[in-house]
């Protein structure tokens, strides 16, 4: 098998797609001549030509709204959202009408479609482009909310949500796009959306989180384990839906629990794992749920950026104040 | 601005239809105001949630649907009942939706309407990717989408101009100047003279027409559809036309506009000419009048009822429209209402 870094197994996927599927197309700013900012769809502009590889014009609403309308008659669409930060434009086509058009029309009109989009920060970006603000999709109902970290989940995970009869935002790290590789599938395969993947097996405590916040919660449980802490370490993979068999099952397990996410932390994602928690397991709980996440403030850029997006020291200190009581 | 019939009956251009035909659009438009006044009348015994009629929008309406094929894609508003029905969307429906069930946005198999639209202005994008999926797929359907003036304020409205014509996409954007956008009239929506100039903007024809006259509403409709279809990209139709009504029954446009302009307008009536040219030409008599009037109330009455019939949709119905097949979020939902005893 070859070893691909996220980056590298999302342009397979979306190679394999287009190849498969005469109806899949991708569609966003840059992604064909220069084959996207980050260069996630090189190559398939000069394989697949500009009717399937296209260039749009500096409009999120526009690419949005016009990739709806592509769903609806009988193509898969694929939109990238060039940051999430740059989303918001296109935020009235998600809500009032990607989400809602199977409800509103019981049935009768779908819109399968993929909405990409490269998210979070550590890479001392410029304003705008470190956003983590999956709360505001994953409170949007009619949607589905993924957020693969491994290359293997990314490639299986981005193939499901092409097929997926119903709209998909597709969340990216950036911080991972690059950093980290391993040994994947030649060709295709499917990873379920909405299921969580326990990426360490541990007693003592569970760590619950998504996306490039696995990166520092694996740095934390290498820490922890030298200090005798045995951790258990999940990776949500989907928000929407939300795989909560699997934490609560960890958590009855452990009896303690650390939610991380770098997005702002009020009403953030982990207020919704925390709640689920104490609805579905508060007599298994030995300590408080703690959580560890980026700040009500803007982003920092760079020289302070270390301050918001979480660490590995600060989800270690988190863990230790379960275990004090 | 172009205009072919005048408001007093008079032909200035040559007829885009023949006499059977014009009988034809002259009888959907007594349809649709039968329609509107009843779907008014029945809001105000407490019957629908608020409505937002059309009446003097009828020749826009029914003129630019008639020149479509039955599997067109049509894109349109709150106020489009006319349209939408012209193109197959059943009465029923367009009423189910403000009694107050979702089923009225299901349209049969064989209509390719959108639900009405209403928010105004993301819908326009939706005509821009229908039409270009079409293409994709080497078909001829062509995207009809239905606007107001003030949609033409919205962001959108921009984009999906932009957008149709970069793409060269086989969308026609037919806006509906009628004036006001509740209680905004034009000049304060725009600082242009005419919505139709804006096309030049864009890089697409852009045609301003009297809205309230059938035939150029036709011709107009007809020359930028087929242009769509032959895959020479979108056109830009300002249809100038006249909410005789209010916004929605909600409104009270008293505090906004002179009854005197609403009369000037009145006569000006899209219907009125339609029906002097036909006396004219021995194609209208009171007779026929009354007859079609009869046959058209009386589908209409039984739209009334077959949207009051719809089964009240029970709480399962909210949890398994949301997706294909419900996600574990929406099952424990459900479970958790029905605990509620909900």
């Amino acid at each position: 098998m070859p070893i691909r870094t996220l980056a590298q197994a999302i342009n397979e996927a979306l190679d394999i797609a287009l190849g498969q599927d005469d109806r899949v197309l991708l569609m966003g700013e840059d992604v064909g001549k220069t084959g996207g900012v980050f260069r996630l769809s090189s190559g398939l502009y000069e394989k697949y030509g500009p009717d399937r590889v296209i260039d749009a014009p500096v409009a999120e609403s526009g690419i949005i709204g016009t990739a709806f309308g592509m769903a609806v008659a009988g193509m898969r669409p694929i939109t990238e959202i060039q940051f999430m930060g740059f989303s918001y434009p296109a935020y009235d086509q998600i809500v009032s009408h990607v989400g809602r058009i199977r409800n509103r029309s019981r049935h009768r009109f779908t819109a399968p479609m993929v909405i990409r989009m490269p998210f979070g920060g550590g890479i001392g970006a410029a304003e705008h482009h470190s956003e983590s603000t999956e709360s505001i999709y994953a409170h949007t109902p009619g949607v589905k909310v993924v957020v693969p970290s491994t290359p293997y989940d990314a490639k299986g995970m981005l193939l499901e949500a092409i097929d997926d009869p119903d709209p998909v935002i597709f969340l990216e790290p950036i911080r991972l796009y690059r950093s980290v590789k391993e040994d994947i599938p030649e060709g295709s395969y499917r990873v379920p959306l909405g299921l969580a993947r326990v990426l360490a097996a541990g007693d003592d405590v569970t760590i619950i989180t998504y996306g490039a916040m696995t990166a520092a919660a694996r740095k934390a449980l290498a820490i922890l384990s030298q200090e005798g802490v045995s951790a258990e370490l999940i990776d949500l993979r989907s928000i929407v839906p939300l795989d909560l068999d699997t934490i609560v099952e960890s958590v009855q397990k452990t009896g303690r629990a650390v939610v991380v996410h770098e997005a702002h932390r009020t009403a953030g994602f982990g207020a919704e794992v925390v709640a689920q928690i104490q609805e579905h397991a508060l007599f298994s709980l030995l300590a408080p749920v703690q959580r560890v996440t980026g700040w009500d403030t803007i982003v920092p850029l760079k020289l302070a950026e270390h301050h918001y997006v979480p660490t590995a020291d600060r989800i270690v200190a988190a863990v230790g104040k379960t275990l004090e009581e | 601005m172009l205009q072919i019939l005048t408001p007093e009956g008079e032909l200035v251009g040559e007829p885009p239809v023949d006499i059977p035909m014009t009988r034809k659009l002259y009888r959907a438009m007594v349809a649709a105001r039968l329609f509107d006044r009843k779907a008014t009348a029945i809001q105000k015994q407490g019957r629908l949630a608020t409505y937002a009629p059309f009446e003097g929008q009828e020749a826009a309406q029914v003129g630019s649907a008639a020149v479509l094929r039955p599997d067109d894609w049509m894109v349109g508003t709150y106020r489009d009942a006319a349209a939408m029905w012209m193109q197959g969307y059943p009465w029923e429906l367009l009423l189910a939706g403000r009694t107050g069930h979702e089923r009225g946005g299901s349209p049969p198999d064989y209509v390719n309407v959108l639900p009405p639209s209403i928010t105004v202005g993301a819908h326009m994008l939706h005509a821009v990717g229908l039409a270009w999926s079409e293409r994709l797929q080497s078909s001829e359907r062509i995207a009809i989408t239905y606007f107001g003036d003030g949609a033409t304020s919205e962001g959108d409205f921009h984009e999906a101009m932009n957008f149709a014509a970069v793409f060269h996409t086989g969308t026609v954007f037919f806006c509906q100047n009628n004036q006001y956008a509740i209680s905004m009239g034009f000049t304060g929506q725009t600082a242009t003279e005419t919505i139709a100039q804006k096309a030049g903007a864009y890089g697409m024809p852009g045609v301003r027409l009297d809205g309230n006259d059938l035939f150029a509403v036709y011709w107009a409709a007809r020359t930028a559809v087929e242009r769509a279809r032959n895959g020479n990209g979108p056109t830009l139709i300002e249809a100038v036309t006249y909410r005789l009504g209010p916004h929605t029954t909600s409104d009270d446009p008293t505090l906004y506009r002179d009854e005197a302009e609403v009369e000037a307008w009145r006569s000006r009536d899209p219907l009125e000419r339609v029906r002097r040219y036909l006396e004219v030409n021995d194609a209208w008599d009171e007779e026929w009048q009354k007859h079609i009037e009869g046959e058209e109330s009386a589908v209409v009455e039984r739209a009334v009822q077959l949207a009051e019939g719809l089964r009240v949709p029970g709480s399962d119905e909210l949890f398994d429209s949301m997706f294909a097949e419900p996600t574990s979020d929406l099952e424990r939902q459900r479970s958790l209402l029905e605990s509620e005893g909900g």
